[in-house]
């Protein structure tokens, strides 16, 4: 068979522009070092996809850049979805940025495994922030973060009313019992898809960050934290079964969807469910979906009061960065009272400290946002400080999925101990 | 001339058809209900393949909550509601489209266009040449086809890292966070390799002969005689080098950390963070599918002689 006269034109056309386009694809580019030469700085975030949260940092940045001349911090902003994957490929091939922001929990494994270098020297700024949103390990601090999130009950004033459910405080949380018998009645009512979503559908960090606070309500938690040696009796132990009964019960009974819709937030809104189980960060759009009758409601007291997931996005610096001192000097620089408050403020997140908080919107005395601020400070749990947390936090996944699959309780949580603790172990504890 | 046979068979097809009376052709046609049962199942898989593309292309002009509250009734697939165009305005605001798009276009192009010269070569020396040690050559080349390319991701980016690259501005050390390495580990493919080999023992080796006898070097056997008359081979590796390329995610994901040269599949991240923007991403998706389907439609015959040829699904 021969070539017709057309595919050789495209051939030959493709050929053609092929060899440009190869010359230029060679020419651009270059390697995007790991900065800290010559005074510049890179600097790497999860933000790309979230403009207001850059904004914000890209103006701490242009602050700082035009504050002296010795340094210039270049920001370099990935997909939050991908950028742990991009972090450890480029730790893996030596090319960490300088600067980089990092989920709270992970800070553990990244400093214990030599990508991160302990903020020096900063004790006394980090000493007003909340706890939650500092990274430490082996007592040292590794990062800071401007923000913390708060996981909260997001219902409406008008549907507790209608069905008689009492609205529960900080102070007087819902029960156990309230808390079942509420979301009872609601799905007794036929008006709802949903009594109650708390978004299954969400995947990876989601699942330890929402659940481990319902187990650690009940009296168990993800791993023994004296010496973060063991999970027998923590994550196996008879509360926890009863956490993980319990949180199976919510689909048997019906309360809660096996698997939520891909926005759950977005059904709470449109009406398909009565109460979201979520974070402070759909305060935003629940509330100019149903104004003053949102409610953000504090979790429920499961047992040892109530609990929510603390620590979020945080700061810091890289152990192969060539100009440790620079990069420190920019993290000083940028832990001012001012840029917690404009980065919470851009964010609608809770600011780390209590002089930003006043200034911030919302958050001030009386302000309609307080109310996080309070659940942040009395019930956040960081979830458990040690390098084997993201091995921890895979496990409790896998086995929380099975458990509302239908897997027996006991024998998943009884695995997953064994799991955690050969981790722990053949890592040598981390020590 | 494939022209001509072409209206020759059709031209024969109609005398056949006209010269065979009714009631005889009559017995060749599948009885009314196993037509209708087959039309049925065609629609049916139309539908299956076509409605999540519908659903995709109606939802870009959709508002958030809408495209949700839509789910479960057929309003899903309809263009109903408050109809406008602002997901694509939000697209171009939230990432740089055409660079990804143009990245994707150069790191595609160029890897299917020296995909081809390079393992056409590779094919033409196993097949053609006939050196010693050829067929344990071409084995070990197979061999690789099992090795997923998980497995090599990571010692994949040592090496990127570690090698030089002689570029227009001298020799700089390690490919990370370039072109080049989203284009090069692409270009040689075992299966490629495979498919031009399988080819290329299928045209006469006599035909080398006679080039041989008039004086022609193994270089000019390949460009003059083997690859003219190879274009259905060069086809099938053109499309299964490109749909791959064209949705790389993992690799860039890896080896590349500048915005600039990210192509267009990572650029669907940048639209779940936590409040995830469907219509976005319905837009997003829509404009990074449009040329892969306006290829497929050019080229709908080839696509289905490169499955059919190759065994490839997907």
């Amino acid at each position: 068979m021969k070539l017709t006269p057309t595919t050789k034109r495209v051939a030959v056309g493709l050929l053609a522009a092929a060899l440009p386009l190869s010359m230029a694809a060679c020419t651009k580019g270059g390697s995007s070092s790991s900065g800290g030469a010559g005074g510049e700085l890179t600097m790497w975030t999860h933000n790309a996809g979230n403009k207001a949260e850059l904004a914000a940092i890209t103006a701490i940045v242009n602050d700082y850049n035009k504050s002296q001349s010795k340094y210039k911090v270049k920001i370099q902003a990935f997909p939050q979805d991908s950028y742990n994957q991009s972090v450890v490929a480029a730790a893996a091939s030596k090319k960490l940025p300088c600067i980089l922001d990092i989920d709270g929990p992970n800070v553990p494994n990244w400093a214990w495994a030599g990508y991160l270098a302990p903020l020096d020297g900063l004790d006394a700024t980090l000493s007003k922030y909340l706890p939650t949103v500092l990274g430490k390990w082996d007592n040292k601090t590794y990062s800071y973060g401007y923000y913390d999130v708060a996981l909260v009950m997001v219902t409406r004033k008008t549907i507790l009313d209608k069905y008689g459910i009492r609205v529960p405080t900080t102070d007087s949380p819902w029960t156990k019992d309230e808390f079942n018998a509420a979301l009872k009645k609601i799905k007794a009512s036929g008006d709802f898809q949903n009594p109650l979503d708390i978004a299954t559908s969400f995947t990876g960090e989601w699942w330890p960050y929402a659940y481990s606070p319902m187990l650690q309500s009940f009296g168990g938690d993800l791993i023994n934290r004296d010496g973060y040696k063991t999970a027998e009796g923590s994550l196996n132990g008879p509360k926890a079964v009863e956490w993980a009964t319990w949180f199976r019960s919510l689909v048997t009974d019906g309360l809660v969807p096996l698997k939520s819709g891909a926005d759950p937030a977005k059904d709470f809104i449109n009406g398909k469910s009565a109460m979201l189980y979520n974070g402070t960060w759909t305060a935003v759009d629940t509330r100019k979906a149903f104004g003053k009758d949102t409610l953000f409601l504090p979790p429920p007291d499961l047992g040892t009061g109530p609990k929510i997931g603390g620590g979020s996005w945080q700061w810091g610096i890289s152990q192969n960065c060539s100009d440790q001192a620079g990069a420190l000097d920019y993290m000083k620089f940028a832990a001012q009272d001012k840029y917690v408050a404009s980065v919470a403020r851009d964010t609608n997140n809770i600011p780390a400290t209590d002089a930003a908080a006043a200034q911030v919107k919302g958050y001030e005395k009386g302000g309609e946002n307080e109310v996080f601020l309070d659940y942040a400070k009395k019930f956040a749990v960081l979830r458990p400080v040690t390098p084997g947390y993201p091995f921890i936090a895979t496990e409790f996944t896998k086995t929380a999925q099975d458990i509302l699959n239908g897997a027996d309780p006991k024998q998943a949580l009884d695995q997953a101990v064994k799991n955690i603790d050969a981790n722990q172990k053949s890592n040598g504890y981390f020590q | 001339m494939s022209a001509t046979v072409t209206t020759g068979t059709e031209g024969l097809a109609h005398v056949a058809e006209t010269a065979v009376p009714e009631q005889h052709r009559g017995g060749d046609r599948p009885h009314p209900a196993r037509h209708a049962l087959g039309l049925l199942l065609r629609i049916v898989l139309c539908l299956v393949f076509g409605l999540p593309l519908v659903f995709m292309v109606v939802s870009s002009f959709k508002p958030d909550l809408q495209i949700f509250d839509d789910l479960g009734s057929f309003k899903a697939f309809m263009p109903t509601g408050d109809i406008s165009t602002a997901n694509y305005t939000g697209v171009f605001g939230r990432v740089p489209f055409a660079q990804f798009m143009m990245n994707s276009v150069v790191i595609t192009v160029v890897t299917v266009v020296l995909g081809i010269v390079v393992n056409s070569m590779a094919a033409f020396a196993l097949s053609r040449i006939g050196f010693r040690g050829a067929g344990a050559v071409l084995g070990i080349i197979l061999a690789t086809l099992i090795v997923p390319f998980e497995t090599l991701a990571l010692p994949l980016l040592w090496w990127s890292n570690q090698l030089p690259f002689l570029g227009p501005d001298g020799i700089s050390q390690g490919w990370l966070d370039t072109y080049q390495v989203q284009i090069i580990p692409f270009i040689a493919n075992a299966f490629s390799i495979f498919l031009f080999y399988q080819y290329f023992d299928s045209i006469p080796k006599e035909l080398d002969e006679a080039a041989k006898v008039d004086g022609a070097g193994w270089f000019r056997i390949y460009r003059s005689i083997v690859m003219p008359l190879s274009g259905p081979a060069i086809a099938t590796v053109a499309i299964l080098t490109f749909l791959p390329m064209w949705n790389q995610y993992l690799w860039p994901l890896m080896a590349v950390q500048t915005e600039e040269l990210r192509p267009v599949m990572v650029g669907i991240d940048y639209f779940k963070q936590l409040n995830t923007s469907w219509g976005q991403i319905m837009a997003y998706a829509t404009m990074i599918t449009a040329p892969v389907l306006v290829l497929f439609v050019a080229f709908q015959r080839s696509f289905i002689n490169s499955i059919a040829s190759s065994g490839v699904k997907g």
